[in-house]
């Protein structure tokens, strides 16, 4: 075991005492001189042509500043996957709140006063809603098909072990549209400044990703689009591709007004139209031995897109390589589709994907074990993956604790005896049940995106060390961890080193806050910033010394040749002294990056793998359909906790939002194509009051890519706890819920279709 | 139409004017410029618009402000002394009650109220006090943790960067 000085320990976050102190600058705090409100003019239909954009005239548009698509000084679209996403709809519109128009005034007041002048007349067409009724191509949203993307693994030989099994177990499973629910809504200011050039500052995960789009419609050079992240109040996802859209609406409205211009999103607002994560079904065939053995596996995955492709070709690859489960299955046959509705465009949250494969086969796992009669456990153990077996994409695994972390959650939780009691029923409302789950999560993105991603991260040094990084602190505290890491490297604190929120005039491209890749990649190109920042130290030590920097070696944190040593701080401190500051950049090896065919869907998906066990422990009150969760015991093997606080905080809070998911947050599309809720009160999310008792145990089994042996964390708390929940809530009741949420008029319709719940 | 009216704000008096249909978060934030207090639904759902009103904790976004006329009204702002964090900002980091941000000044003023009127409050005293209070990242764990240490007399201080439990008091509970 390395002894590390930096690394696993829990230093205070560096933005703690700003944000006690709610001195954090979030984007709806920032004071703008002679900043203008924008706002939007939102379809409010779901599919339709449009005739005309009627302006009344009895309002004084001298007041305003009006862009539609005719009248936008640029490309119209927002670079994306696929460009397919307009800033303003042109002739038709696809989904409810989709923009038709922009308007930006001195106030608020002004500009809703213009908004309710605007008539967008639009001739409806026939909308869909759902994968189902999209797949029919009656009504043509996308494409020639609504096929937004479509891919296929095939393993093995499937018909004959279909042939030869002694049971086939079928399934079909659904999850729900899921809000992320930062509680800082969306908001972005753009700021034209005397040059030409635009400023943007705003609520964002991946300033990049702003840059690139405004580059992109714009034409503008990059270095003439400044991009500033305010504190970023949550994303999970959220916050990935919609600020790009954002940004790009208010950069229009502050070019033609030659204001500043902000739009600062209302909570109804962000329900109705930001993406959420893709609602899914999944269809499952399994050949089956007696002995629980799953020789063959069918799967059919299937995404709502909604009406663009914003990230749903991603979220999809994702979802494809994470729907097998965690389970060394020789046969395999998976197919997946991404389909276009006329529903405002899903996009990333937290799991990108996988939670919907995850949760269909690990219920699928509890469905072979009721018609077996087996322990779910068992099932799961018979198949479980190990080191050295290969997932359905061909990749032959290293790293593996899947096995460990489910038999240790299972241990922890006293998952065998509980289970066994509680299937026993008991008198009185209240219905115990534990249910548990294996999952895991890929780190970084998905096949070669680390190899072609070109990562940098630069530190500077002019009497004091900065590290500069695009990726953002949302909260998961990347800019505490960061540093922390560079700190390890160097021999120094984590207070020496600062490290600024990013700016894009500033910080080199670190790339996107995405894919529980800052502290794994990031972090990793972080260290390699730091062994040139040695290098470069050596040489100029050995230099003033006269020697060989091969004479000058580093370790315990200091440069020593064989007469002197100096510490990183003093190194750094002389050679600033004598030629004046430097910097030095990090880069990521090639051999860290996996390596995969996607045209063939073959190859190393992910370098390194995060496992992850959850045993939940709930009380189903059967005379109120509630389901209260008691206890979750969580096993997580994480590579390695830099801050053990941090790792805590974030397995938590993606566990609890996984929960609520299960149950309680409910989102569905009405008929007139709009979300079921533009209220908090309408989208209930875990409070105080919904948190179980936490039992957390991280493993750490150090990968050889990420830093000092990280692998991805953030999403991994998301992929396990719903079908865990599902299966407790089947422990109690004795039904077996395939769709989530499983609200509490699901589950009652469930258990009344059961015939009660007496056993 | 615009009342003035006189409270007293963060322990100092003030007079001020503001349109009588104005919220109180909308005076704090828009016209008092103090943007510690977030409007993150303004339908008094969330909770992250939270100061204490008279000791209770309110939603900012639900109250009008004409009526803190004559009332005592603490902000997030109020909770420094001299530069020196309160106890509760103090184990909030320590403890690792902070994500995202943006609901912790309003969890600040809910676990102060709390605090005042119950010094020692158990765990499910906790809960329900902030069940008010909608967090996403946390998970809601370390925010306990960082009342209940609080609670116990807990003092945490800065040494060489890492926050340390420097104080055990048990105070007698009320």
């Amino acid at each position: 075991m390395p002894q590390f000085n930096v690394i696993g320990t829990s230093p205070p976050r560096l933005d703690g005492r700003e944000k006690v102190l709610g001195q954090a600058p979030f984007i709806a705090d920032v004071p703008i001189p002679g900043c203008w409100v924008g706002g939007v003019v939102a379809s409010p239909v779901p599919h339709g042509r449009i005739r005309a954009i009627v302006r009344d005239p009895a309002f004084d548009w001298s007041r305003v500043v009006f862009v539609d698509a005719a009248s936008l000084p640029c490309r119209n679209f927002v670079h994306m996957v696929r460009d397919d996403f307009p800033i303003l709809a042109e002739e038709k519109v696809t989904f409810v709140t989709q923009a038709v128009a922009l308007v930006a005034g001195p106030d608020r007041a002004t500009v809703d006063e213009a908004l309710r002048h605007v008539t967008v007349d639009i001739e409806p067409l026939p909308a869909v809603f759902s994968v189902d009724e999209a797949l029919k191509g009656e009504v043509v949203v996308w494409g020639e098909d609504n096929v937004i993307d479509e891919y296929r693994i095939d393993r093995g030989d499937v018909k004959k072990a279909f042939a030869e099994a002694d049971l086939v177990v079928e399934g079909d499973y659904a999850t729900g549209l899921h809000e992320q629910l930062y509680l800082e809504n969306q908001g972005m200011a753009a700021i034209p400044r005397d040059d030409g050039s635009l400023e943007i500052v705003g609520s964002m995960q991946c300033p990049y990703y702003v840059q690139g789009a405004l580059e992109q419609a714009l034409g503008l050079a990059p270095e003439r689009l400044r991009v500033k992240p305010c504190v970023t109040g949550g994303g999970f996802g959220g916050k990935e591709d919609y600020p790009s859209v954002l940004a790009l609406w208010t950069a229009v409205l502050a070019l033609k007004s030659g204001r500043p211009v902000r739009i600062l999103y209302e909570r109804g607002q962000d329900l109705q139209s930001t993406p959420k994560r893709h609602p899914s079904t999944t269809r499952i065939r399994t050949a089956v031995r007696r002995d629980g053995t799953i020789t063959g596996l069918e799967i059919e995955l299937r995404f709502n897109g909604g009406a663009f492709t914003t990230l749903s070709r991603v979220v999809q690859q994702r979802g494809m390589l994470h729907c097998q489960g965690a389970y060394r299955i020789a046969n395999v046959a998976i197919h997946s589709l991404t389909v276009a509705t006329n529903m405002v465009p899903s996009g990333a949250y937290r799991g990108f994907g996988a939670p919907q494969g995850l949760f269909a086969i690990e219920r699928h796992m509890d469905r072979i074990a009721r018609e077996l009669a087996l322990d779910p456990l068992d099932v799961r153990l018979k198949n479980i993956v190990d080191e050295g077996d290969t997932f359905p994409c061909g990749q032959k695994l290293k790293g593996v604790f899947a096995r460990q972390v489910l038999e240790r959650a299972a241990e922890l939780s006293g998952y065998r005896k509980k289970r066994a009691l509680y299937a026993q029923g008991s008198e009185g409302p209240l219905r115990r049940g534990i249910g548990l789950s294996v999952a895991f999560h890929g780190g970084g993105f998905t096949g070669s995106g680390e190899a072609t991603m070109g990562t940098v991260v630069r530190i500077d040094y002019d009497g004091a060390f900065s590290l500069h990084v695009s990726s953002t602190d949302m909260g998961q505290g990347a800019l505490t961890v960061l540093p922390m890491i560079a700190a390890e490297a160097l021999g120094l604190r984590p207070d020496e080193i600062a490290a600024p929120r990013p700016d894009t005039a500033v910080c080199p491209n670190s790339g996107p806050t995405v894919a529980s890749r800052t502290t794994m990649y990031v972090g990793r190109v972080v260290t390699e910033a730091c062994k040139a920042l040695i290098d470069e130290l050596r040489t100029f030590l050995a230099y003033q010394e006269g020697i060989s920097p091969r004479a000058i070696a580093f370790t315990k944190g200091a440069l020593h040749c064989r007469s002197r040593s100096w510490t990183v701080a003093q190194a750094a401190r002389a050679r600033c002294d004598a030629q004046g500051p430097f910097s030095v950049e990090g880069r990521l090896p090639q051999e860290a990056a996996a390596c995969f065919n996607l045209d063939r869907f073959e190859g190393e998906a992910y370098r390194s793998y995060a496992w992850i066990a959850q045993a939940v422990e709930v009380a189903v009150n059967v005379d109120t359909y509630e389901v209260k969760p008691l206890e979750a015991t969580i096993v997580a093997e994480i590579g390695r906790a830099i801050h053990p606080v941090l790792v805590e905080g974030q397995i938590a809070g993606g566990f609890l939002q996984a929960l609520g998911w299960s149950h309680i947050e409910d989102l569905t599309v009405t008929p007139e194509g709009r979300f079921s809720a533009d209220q908090l009160n309408a989208y209930l999310i875990p409070t105080t009051l919904d948190t179980p008792q936490w039992h957390i145990d991280v493993m750490e089994e150090p990968c050889d890519v990420g830093a000092y042996g990280a692998k991805g964390l953030g999403e991994l708390p998301m992929n396990g706890a719903a079908p865990a929940a599902l299966s407790a809530v089947e422990n109690a009741t004795g039904v077996f819920g395939t769709e989530i949420p499983l609200t509490g008029e699901k589950l009652f319709r469930l258990i009344e279709a059961q015939g009660g719940t007496e056993r | 139409m615009e009342k003035t009216i006189r409270f007293h704000l963060n322990e100092k008096p003030l007079e001020v004017s503001c349109p009588v249909h104005w919220t109180l978060l909308e005076l704090i934030r828009d016209r008092l410029g103090l943007t510690g207090t977030k409007g993150g639904c303004r339908e008094g759902e969330c909770g992250t618009c939270t100061v204490i009103v008279d000791g209770r904790n309110v939603n900012s976004c639900m109250m009008l402000a004409v009526d803190v006329a004559g009332r005592s009204v603490t902000t997030v702002e109020g909770l420094e002394r001299n530069g020196e964090l309160h106890p509760l900002q103090k184990a909030f980091i320590a403890k690792g009650a902070i994500q995202c941000g943006f609901c912790t000044p309003g969890m600040l003023m809910s676990a102060k109220a709390l605090l005042d009127a119950n010094p020692r409050p158990s765990r499910s005293e906790i809960r329900k006090a902030l069940s008010g209070n909608l967090c996403r990242c946390t998970g809601y764990e370390k925010i306990f943790e960082a009342i209940e240490s609080v609670g116990a007399g807990e003092i945490f201080d800065v040494d060489d960067g890492v926050w340390q439990a420097i104080e055990q008091v048990q105070k007698p509970r009320d």
